[in-house]
């Protein structure tokens, strides 16, 4: 069985323990409702351009802490041994990191479908902000899924998770609000765009590569 | 004696940094007037921050090479030192900023706004913060090898997440700070030549009073956990 395959098959796995254990899928579902239904009592649909892309950043990070944080959290020691007997970490954590932006894909749309909903659609070009946002969602899950591995070896696990990820996470987000300007028609001077979406890029591979050489030292106990 | 003469190059340094700083002359320059002597303590503090925190990480690489507790101490105990030198780099800041950014006809909270979202100030930010995570996450996990394990690796991602960040922030945010492309005070034309007689030994000096500070630090850690130590 090649290395793609075993990838294939702990994707898999993950994939069929979240449709048989959906109260956790639906309850990220409805933690992303009940979020936009607040900002939609309190904020009416009269937020602006710059608060509606605030809020809608804002709720893509908590979604994604809470899409991402059980990801490791869920497995028991038992059930990691297991794993550590079988596969190679590089190959686990590869097929944690795919799994989750899987995930966080999923929750993304949910997020866009409910903000336009409730909060109206203030985007200029609706396509270029999916963009972005997919661009977004995959950095946000991907150093989520690294910082979940860390915070499962330690006590209070999903508290310790937002406040290891938030100084990480501030330079992605800036980069990422000031990117998504350019759907609400902001003009940009030639190749900014390009650049900034080569940035997140090149961002994103580098968390990828870390997490691949970093998360075997983190998973023998 | 024989060890200890970058102690004494500390001590010799910073008197000169102090006397020679407060004393040689330095350019009048209508904004900054006298306040330009900070350059000598300011900059420098955010320097040996970061050379500190640079220690630690290569500490902490070299853990996971190892597995060597000594090398997780010192780690950490360089982390704590590069965390107070964060703070003086603030405290320093505080003082330069009163005197230059502040409008002194608005009470000083109205310029607080302003101030807080200039992109040096967000890069140490985000640096302590992330040392600060680092401590919780060490004080959150009781088994020795595996907090020094589990915090090396943070230590590690952590890092290499904040070096593109302190590059890419200055590009996004609007600045009053100087120095906006790239390192303020390094590059040779940024600082007059009588300046720099004095600047680049305080650099010097205050990043071997940083590594002093620690390595006593390190040395009654190592005390501390002798019984640890020796059972490796």
């Amino acid at each position: 069985m090649g290395a793609t395959q075993r990838i294939w098959t702990l994707f898999r796995k993950d994939w069929m323990l979240e449709m048989r254990q959906q109260y956790s899928f639906y309850g990220v579902i409805l933690y992303v409702a009940s979020t936009i239904f607040v900002l939609f009592l309190t904020l009416g649909d009269n937020a602006d351009s710059v608060t509606w892309n605030a809020l809608f950043w804002v709720t893509q990070l908590f979604v994604c802490i809470n899409a991402v944080a059980k990801s490791f959290l869920q497995e028991s020691r038992g059930r990691m041994l297991y794993f550590y007997s079988i596969v190679n970490p590089a190959e686990y954590v590869t097929a944690k990191l795919l799994y989750n932006l899987v995930l966080m894909a999923i929750m993304n749309l949910v997020n866009l479908v409910l903000f336009t909903a409730f909060m109206g659609n203030p985007t200029s070009s609706t396509w270029a902000f999916i963009g972005i946002s997919f661009l977004g969602g995959m950095g946000l899950s991907l150093i989520f899924t690294m910082l979940a591995a860390i915070a499962s070896k330690a006590q209070q696990q999903a508290s310790l998770m937002a406040i290891l990820g938030f100084p990480l996470i501030i330079p992605q987000l800036l980069l990422l609000v000031r990117l998504s300007r350019y759907a609400f028609a902001e003009v940009f001077r030639d190749g900014v765009v390009l650049q900034v979406v080569l940035l997140l890029l090149a961002l994103d591979l580098a968390i990828v590569v870390l997490s691949v050489i970093l998360f075997p030292f983190l998973w023998k106990d | 004696m024989k060890r200890s003469w970058w102690k004494i190059a500390c001590v010799v340094l910073l008197v000169y940094t102090v006397v020679g700083g407060l004393l040689l002359p330095v350019p009048a320059l209508r904004q900054l007037q006298e306040t330009i002597r900070n350059l000598y303590f300011h900059v420098c503090m955010w320097m040996a921050m970061m050379t500190v925190f640079t220690v630690s990480v290569v500490n902490s690489i070299k853990y996971l090479r190892q597995l060597d507790l000594r090398r997780d101490i010192q780690a950490s105990e360089y982390a704590t030192t590069g965390v107070v030198l964060g703070l003086l780099g603030y405290a320093t800041g505080i003082i330069w900023a009163s005197y230059t950014w502040a409008d002194p006809n608005n009470p000083a909270y109205a310029s607080f706004g302003s101030i807080v979202r200039e992109p040096k100030l967000i890069g140490t930010a985000m640096a302590l913060l992330i040392y600060f995570a680092y401590f919780v996450l060490r004080s959150s996990i009781t088994d020795m090898d595996k907090k020094a394990r589990v915090s090396a690796v943070y230590n590690i991602f952590a890092y290499a997440m904040l070096f593109p960040s302190i590059w890419i922030i200055p590009r996004l945010v609007p600045s009053l700070h100087p120095g906006q492309e790239g390192n303020p005070a390094l590059n040779v034309n940024d600082v007059d030549a009588r300046m720099r007689l004095v600047f680049y030994p305080a650099i010097i000096g205050w990043t071997l009073l940083a590594v002093w500070i620690t390595s006593l630090n390190v040395r009654l850690a190592f005390i501390k956990e002798k019984n640890w130590l020796n059972a490796h």
